[in-house]
C-alpha cells in the first residue's frame, strides 16, 4: 500500500495507521487467540464436545425458535414496513420511531419485562394460560423474545427499497388490468424479496446468538429450553474453556454463513436499487 | 399520492390495524409492565431502589464503560470511514468485513475471546499478573466487552453517506492546498454530521445495555464489576421483583431519550439533504 501520485486527499497514512491498529487491538487478535485455542484442542476432542446430546439439543433450540421468530418477523416486518411506507394515519411518526424500541431498549429490561408479561400471572400469560398455553419458560418464550430483537432489522431492510419502488409499473398493472393482489404478489413483491430476505437473515443472524433477553424468558431446562449462547456461558463457569471454544467455533461458523449469504443478497439488492434509479 | 385513493380501505384498516396491535403487545406492553411493576411498592420504596448503593455504583460503571467505548469507536469510526471512502486500496472489502465481524458474533462468544486472550490459560497472563493488571472479571474486561460489540456503529454510519458523496470536493480543496484536518473540519463533517450524531446515539444505547458479554467478562461483584444490566440479573433472579424493574427503568428513561433524540437528528438529516 505504498503511497501514489493519485492520492491529493491528505491522511491516508494516519488514518489506516489508526483503524488498522484500533481493528487488530479490538478485533484481530481476540479473534485470532480463538483460532490459536481452538487449534491446540484435538479434532476428536472437539467432535466429542459438539455432538454430546445436551450440546446438540441447544443448538437445536437455537436454530428451530430463530427460524420460528425469523418466520413471523418477516411477515410481520413486511406488513409494518408497508403500512408506515404506503399509508398515511395519525401517529405514523410515533409509530416509525418506536420501531427501533428493540434496539435501543436493553436485552436484559426486555427480557425480564417479557417474562413477568408472558408468565402465567402476567397480564398477557393469563390469557394464554386458560387455554391451556404456556409462554415463559418455553420454546414459545423464547420465540417471542426474539421477535422482539428482530423486528427492526426486517422493517428497516424492507422500508428503503419500498420508498424508493418506481410507481409506474404498478400504474402499468394497473392499467393492464391487474388486480390488486395480483399486482402485489407479481409486481411488488419480487422487487422487496431481496431486501426481506436480507433484513430477515440479518435477524436471524442475530438471535441465534442473542442471550441477554432469552435468559430470563426461557426459563433454561436442558434439553428443552437451553439455548446454545447458555451452553457456552455455563461452560465457561466451570472454566472448561475447551469446551466452550468448541461450541463457539460451531456458532461462528453459523453466523459466517449467514454473513455471507447475506453479503450475496445485498449485492444483488444494490444492483436492484441502482437499476432503479437510473 | 396517487396510490393511495385506489387502496383498499379494507386491506389499509386491517393492515394498519394488524401493525397496531403487534406494536402495543411487542412494545408497549413490556414498557407498561416496566413502569407498573417498578412501581407497585410506591413511590417512595421505587426511591429507594434507584438510589440503593450497589444500584448507584452499577450506573456509574454503566456511564464510565459507555463513555469509554463511545470515545474509542468515535475515534476509530472517523479514521476509519476516512481510509476507506476517501482512498483506493486493495483489501477494502476484508477491512469492512473485519469491522463488521463484531456485530455478526453472539456477545457470549464476544465475552469469550476476551477470556481467551487474557484470563488464566493465556500466555499473557503471567505477564499481566507481574505488572499487576487485572482485566478479566475486572472493570478493564467491562469496558473492553461494550467496546467490542459497538465497534462499528459509527463507521458503519459514515461510510454509505460518504461513499455516495464521492471524492471530488476533498480533492478540489486538497489541490487548492488545504490541510487534512481544515479539509475534514471544512467539507466533510458538515456533509455527515447527522449520520456521525446518529452512529453516536446508536453506539450509546447498545453499550448502556449490553448485557451478554460484559456478563461473561464480569466477575459479578456487587459495587465493583456490575453494571445496571447485570444488576438487574441478580436482583431478578433473587426474586427481587420490584428492585429489578426500578433498575430496568432507569434504563427504560435512558432508552427512551436516546429514540426521541434519533428521531429528531433523523428528522433534521433529512430535511437539510
Amino acid at each position: 500500500m505504498r503511497k501514489t501520485g493519485k492520492r491529493v486527499i491528505p491522511g491516508f497514512g494516519l488514518s489506516m495507521g489508526i483503524t488498522l491498529a484500533i481493528l487488530s487491538c479490538v478485533v484481530l487478535i481476540p479473534l485470532a487467540s480463538l483460532v490459536i485455542f481452538t487449534s491446540r484442542l484435538g479434532f476428536g476432542e472437539f467432535i466429542q464436545t459438539i455432538t454430546r446430546a445436551r450440546v446438540l439439543s441447544s443448538f437445536y433450540v437455537s436454530f428451530i425458535t430463530a427460524l420460528a421468530a425469523s418466520l413471523i418477523n418477516a411477515v410481520m416486518g413486511l406488513i409494518l414496513a408497508w403500512v408506515l411506507v404506503r399509508y398515511e394515519f395519525p401517529g405514523k411518526r410515533i409509530m416509525d420511531g418506536m420501531i427501533e424500541l428493540p434496539f435501543a431498549l436493553p436485552t436484559a429490561v426486555a427480557g425480564i419485562s417479557l417474562t413477568s408479561l408472558t408468565a402465567d400471572n402476567g397480564l398477557v400469560g393469563s390469557f394464554f394460560a386458560r387455554f391451556g398455553i404456556k409462554i415463559a419458560y418455553t420454546r414459545i418464550g423464547i420465540t417471542i423474545a426474539l421477535v422482539f430483537i428482530g423486528i427492526p432489522f426486517v422493517v428497516r431492510a424492507v422500508q428503503p427499497v419500498l420508498e424508493k419502488l418506481d410507481g409506474t409499473y404498478e400504474e402499468a398493472a394497473r392499467v393492464l388490468g391487474a388486480k390488486p393482489g395480483m399486482i402485489f404478489r407479481k409486481v411488488i413483491f419480487p422487487e422487496l424479496m431481496p431486501a426481506l430476505l436480507t433484513g430477515t437473515g440479518l435477524a436471524f443472524g442475530r438471535c441465534i446468538g442473542e442471550y441477554g433477553s432469552v435468559v430470563f424468558i426461557a426459563g433454561n431446562k436442558p434439553y428443552y429450553t437451553e439455548i446454545a449462547p447458555l451452553m457456552i456461558m455455563s461452560e465457561l463457569q466451570e472454566y472448561d474453556y475447551a469446551s466452550a471454544t468448541a461450541i463457539a467455533l460451531v456458532m461462528i461458523i453459523a453466523s459466517f454463513l449467514i454473513l455471507f449469504g447475506i453479503n450475496v443478497l445485498q449485492a444483488r439488492n444494490n444492483r436492484k436499487i441502482m437499476g432503479g434509479e437510473a | 399520492m396517487e396510490n393511495q385513493k385506489k387502496q383498499s380501505p379494507v386491506i389499509k384498516g386491517l393492515l394498519i390495524g394488524i401493525s397496531v396491535l403487534f406494536l402495543f403487545i411487542m412494545l408497549i406492553l413490556p414498557l407498561y409492565v416496566v413502569i407498573t411493576e417498578s412501581l407497585r411498592k410506591g413511590l417512595s420504596f421505587y426511591l429507594e431502589a434507584i438510589t440503593d448503593e450497589y444500584t448507584v455504583k452499577a450506573l456509574q460503571l454503566t456511564l464510565e464503560a459507555t463513555v469509554i467505548a463511545l470515545i474509542c469507536n468515535t475515534i476509530f469510526g472517523l479514521f476509519a470511514a476516512w481510509a476507506i471512502t476517501r482512498f483506493r486500496f486493495r483489501g477494502k472489502k476484508i477491512l469492512t468485513t473485519l469491522i463488521d465481524i463484531p456485530v455478526t458474533v453472539s456477545p457470549i462468544i464476544a465475552g469469550l475471546i476476551y477470556i481467551l486472550v487474557f484470563g488464566k490459560q493465556s500466555f499473557l497472563y503471567p505477564y499481566l499478573q507481574s505488572l499487576g493488571i487485572k482485566i478479566v472479571f475486572a472493570v478493564p474486561g467491562i469496558v473492553l466487552a461494550t467496546i467490542f460489540v459497538t465497534f462499528p456503529f459509527v463507521s458503519r454510519e459514515l461510510i454509505p453517506v460518504l461513499e455516495a458523496r464521492g471524492t471530488d470536493e476533498e480533492e478540489a480543496a486538497a489541490l487548492m492546498g488545504a490541510k487534512g484536518l481544515t479539509i475534514f473540519r471544512k467539507i466533510t463533517f458538515p456533509h455527515i454530521k447527522w449520520a456521525f450524531l446518529y452512529g453516536v446515539v446508536l453506539c450509546t444505547a447498545r453499550a448502556m445495555g449490553e448485557f451478554g458479554a460484559v456478563s461473561v467478562l464480569s466477575g459479578h461483584l456487587r459495587g465493583k464489576t456490575n453494571t445496571l444490566p447485570l444488576h438487574i440479573e441478580i436482583l431478578f433472579n433473587e426474586f427481587q421483583y420490584v428492585p429489578a424493574f426500578a433498575v430496568s427503568s432507569l434504563l427504560v428513561i435512558m432508552a427512551v431519550i436516546l429514540l426521541i433524540i434519533r428521531s429528531i437528528i433523523e428528522y433534521r438529516g433529512k430535511k437539510e439533504r
